[in-house]
């Protein structure tokens, strides 16, 4: 689909902004509705619309396969690492009150880590599905 | 300060172990830290089980969010119990792994397999000691899907379409086990189980409750596999790959098992199950038939690990029995035979990879003249297949003790009858392996002079000396399966 | 209470039902695995309904407003969706093997192609 002007045109105006979008959804989840699932799932799709007009190779040059299967681990590490941290700091694990000297300000550390780390491994695992699907099916038909 | 947080980092470290073989991606590297956090699992869960026995149950609120409205781990005589059988064989098929997962599976897979593993007994321990009811569908899913890809990385392409079937029906099975909760939700409003224990007695809304009572049933007997949902499990243990097998059968259906006891006696209490709805004796009658019909199947197998696929579906009815009992012989029967099946379905499956990697397959005919070719391998599952007909000095004999004690304490002399009549099958289809491996002359399948690796015949010996050592020295098995039977009969009035 | 004053219950167990219906009567494995998910889905919809009040706003607690939604349910079927979208994902993965494999999608061809070569049960 590269061909097509209009495609290509309007792709670039809006991946921009779905990215950012997603980093506002992201961060709003603090106040608002969103998070890091959402987040994930909307930044995944910005790359996957690249993917459909410009092609697998040029997303795959964009976002390369050992980075994205590196963010579907290290959000979950992340995720996993402000649980182990509670413990450290002295209290359960996943408690976010001991985060902070402050237990609000705590929770609102602990679980904007933790919808970090969702976000990457959403993003990750979204993107890793779609390569995995498009790229076996190209393959094939190349065959 | 460690030992309170064991409970979390039980299920945690294995689950950390997952990402970060991701990371390394070196098969080496992702193998010690596969084993490494199985083992780590292991040791904390035998601490639990000692902890647990001194002091009384353990209690750990995630995030320092006090029960009920907090997700607890909760740690009790029959959950440390369980701990130990899934941590335990998880780490022994995590070292089989080492030559076995290697010679089966291309090199570029190798570090998936052991990030599946990793995430599969991250699962498998999750479910059994959290004590929330959602948090409980959760690690159950992150153990189903993993073990779907596990067993969809069998060589050979009927391993897909086992896989295939069993994330269908373990689909079903989980979305009916989570219907019920939803509906024990919408009745008490909690979902911490303790709790719901508590709430449900109080509650006005009785159809619903037996509504999710029904759900919660038979979702967890398709993923327990109890007859006649088993359809899925002969396949799917067939096809695996070797360490799998045995991971799968050693733990998987026991976890169902537990998760079944933890919601008729924990929850629902004995009252409903056995009063409102006549489920002891659906439950008796289902396994009943599936160890007739089963053990029966099994006879005709050729490949064996179809044969003692088969076997344990069988197996699985004699765990049923004991629960559909409701006694404390009935329970502490069915709790002790959860764990003697486990070490020895691990065993054999252990075994029978070592067969399948020399002879490339493990069928009827390449273990003719075994016992002169791979005399370890062959001794040791003749052991084994002791164990699994219950003779008097292995594992499999306690239980048995145990099930015919609570038949005959029930008055129920035929069953008591019926179980020793049942174990005659089992004779009949070890005796096939017996005739073949001693009785035959080698064939042309029949593997060379020489063991299987000594990295995956170690585990395998260790677990099959396991049932011999289980048959003798029943202290800690019984005495902690009879402390899970009175908690659980105890728990609910 | 009249038999559709539930109206919501209605549609759970439609979906519920028609879900199942098509996992079990399909041959289909991507029809099978459609069925699935709107057996899923179907589950989301029995948790969420309840848990929205006419009249009930996001639970933060401020002043004029009394009558909270019940977030829970939301939580939990996020993770619910989470895990369908996994079960999906993996199971298309599956299906896409089997193609590879068997070079064919329906249940009773593949099925006739293990028996044709020997295996099966």
């Amino acid at each position: 689909m590269k061909r097509q002007m209009v495609l290509r045109v309007v792709g670039k105006l809006f991946i921009p902004y779905m990215l950012l979008f997603a980093l506002y959804v992201q961060f709003h989840g603090d106040f608002g509705p969103g998070g890091g699932f959402q987040a994930g799932v909307i930044a995944a799709a910005a790359i996957i619309l690249y993917a459909l007009i410009f092609g697998l190779p040029a997303a795959r040059r964009l976002a390369p396969d050992p980075i994205v299967e590196a963010m579907v681990a290290l959000g979950v590490l992340l995720f996993a690492g402000v649980g182990v941290a509670g413990i450290v700091l002295g209290g359960n694990y996943l408690d976010y009150f001991v985060l902070d000297g402050d237990p609000v300000a705590g929770q609102h550390r602990g679980i904007f880590w933790v919808e970090a780390g969702v976000g990457i491994t959403v993003t990750g695992v979204m993107l890793k599905i779609f390569y995995m699907f498009a790229g076996r099916g190209r393959s094939l038909d190349e065959r | 300060m460690t030992l309170a947080h064991l409970p979390a980092l039980v299920v945690v470290v294995p689950l950390l172990a997952a990402p970060l073989v991701v990371l390394v991606r070196r098969a080496a590297a992702a193998w010690a830290i596969a084993t490494a956090a199985c083992a780590f699992s292991f040791a904390a869960a035998i601490l639990l089980s000692a902890e647990v026995a001194a002091h009384g149950p353990m209690s750990y609120h995630l995030g320092n969010w006090p029960p009920p409205w907090g997700i607890e781990y909760r740690v009790d005589a029959l959950s440390a119990f369980v701990l130990v059988l899934v941590s335990g064989i998880g780490t022994a098929s995590a070292l089989y792994a080492w030559r076995s997962a290697a010679a089966e599976l291309s090199r570029d897979q190798l570090y998936l397999y052991y990030v599946m593993h990793c995430l599969c007994v991250a699962g498998l321990l999750g479910m059994t000691v959290t004590g929330d009811a959602f948090n409980l569908f959760v690690f159950m899913e992150i153990a189903s899907l993993s073990s779907y890809v596990l067993i969809a990385l069998g060589r050979d392409r009927r391993a897909l379409l086992a896989a295939y079937q069993y994330l269908i029906l373990g689909t079903i099975g989980a979305t009916f086990y989570v219907i019920g909760v939803g509906l024990l939700y919408l009745a008490t409003g909690t979902l911490n189980i303790a709790d719901l224990a508590e709430r449900l007695p109080q509650t006005a809304s009785t159809r619903a409750v037996l509504a999710a009572l029904a759900f919660i049933t038979v979702g967890v007997s398709l993923k327990l596999a109890l007859f006649p949902l088993h359809f899925w499990l002969p396949n799917a243990y067939a096809y695996a790959p070797s360490a799998v097998t045995a991971l799968l059968a050693a733990t998987a259906t026991k976890v169902s098992v537990y998760v079944l006891l933890r919601f008729y006696f924990g929850v629902f209490g004995l009252r409903l199950v056995t009063e409102t709805l006549p489920m002891a004796e659906i439950l008796l009658v289902l396994s009943l038939i599936a160890i007739v019909t089963a053990s029966l199947v099994a006879l005709w197998q050729e490949n064996l690990k179809r044969l003692f696929a088969y076997s344990s579906v069988a197996q699985i009815g004699y765990i049923t029995l004991g629960v559909s009992m409701a006694s404390p012989d009935g329970l502490t029967a069915a709790v002790v035979h959860l764990f003697n099946h486990g070490i020895t379905k691990g065993a054999l499956f252990l075994l029978l990879g070592g067969v399948a990697l020399r002879a490339g397959g493990a069928t009827m005919g390449s273990v003719q003249g075994l016992g002169r070719r791979m005399p370890l391998t062959s001794l040791a599952i003749v052991i084994a297949g002791l164990s699994l007909i219950g003779v008097p000095g292995t594992a499999g004999f306690v239980s048995k003790w145990y099930l015919v004690l609570g038949a005959i304490e029930a008055g129920r002399w035929w069953l008591a009858g019926f179980v020793v009549a049942t174990s005659l099958i089992a004779v009949a289809y070890v005796w096939r392996f017996v005739e073949a491996a001693y009785l035959s002359e080698p064939g042309p399948a029949t593997p060379g002079r020489g063991e299987a690796p000594a990295a995956m015949l170690a585990p395998a010996l260790a677990l099959a000396a396991a049932c011999v050592f289980f048959g003798l020295q029943t202290s800690w098995t019984v005495g902690s399966a009879r402390r899970a039977a009175e908690l659980l009969l105890g728990g609910v009035p | 209470m009249s038999a559709f004053g539930h109206y919501s219950y209605w549609i759970t167990v439609l979906l519920m039902v028609a879900g199942l219906y098509i996992v079990i009567a399909r041959g289909n494995l991507i029809k099978k695995l459609v069925g699935l998910s709107i057996f899923q889905t179907s589950v989301y919809l029995l948790y969420i309904a309840p848990g929205k009040l006419i009249g009930g706003t996001a639970p933060i607690i401020a002043d004029g407003f009394r009558l909270y939604t019940n977030p829970l349910p939301h939580v939990l079927i996020l993770t619910a969706i989470v895990v369908g979208v996994a079960t999906l994902a993996l199971g298309l993965a599956i299906a896409v093997r089997i193609r590879e494999a068997y070079g064919s999608i329906e249940e009773d061809e593949i099925l006739a192609a293990d028996r044709d070569s020997g295996g099966g049960a």
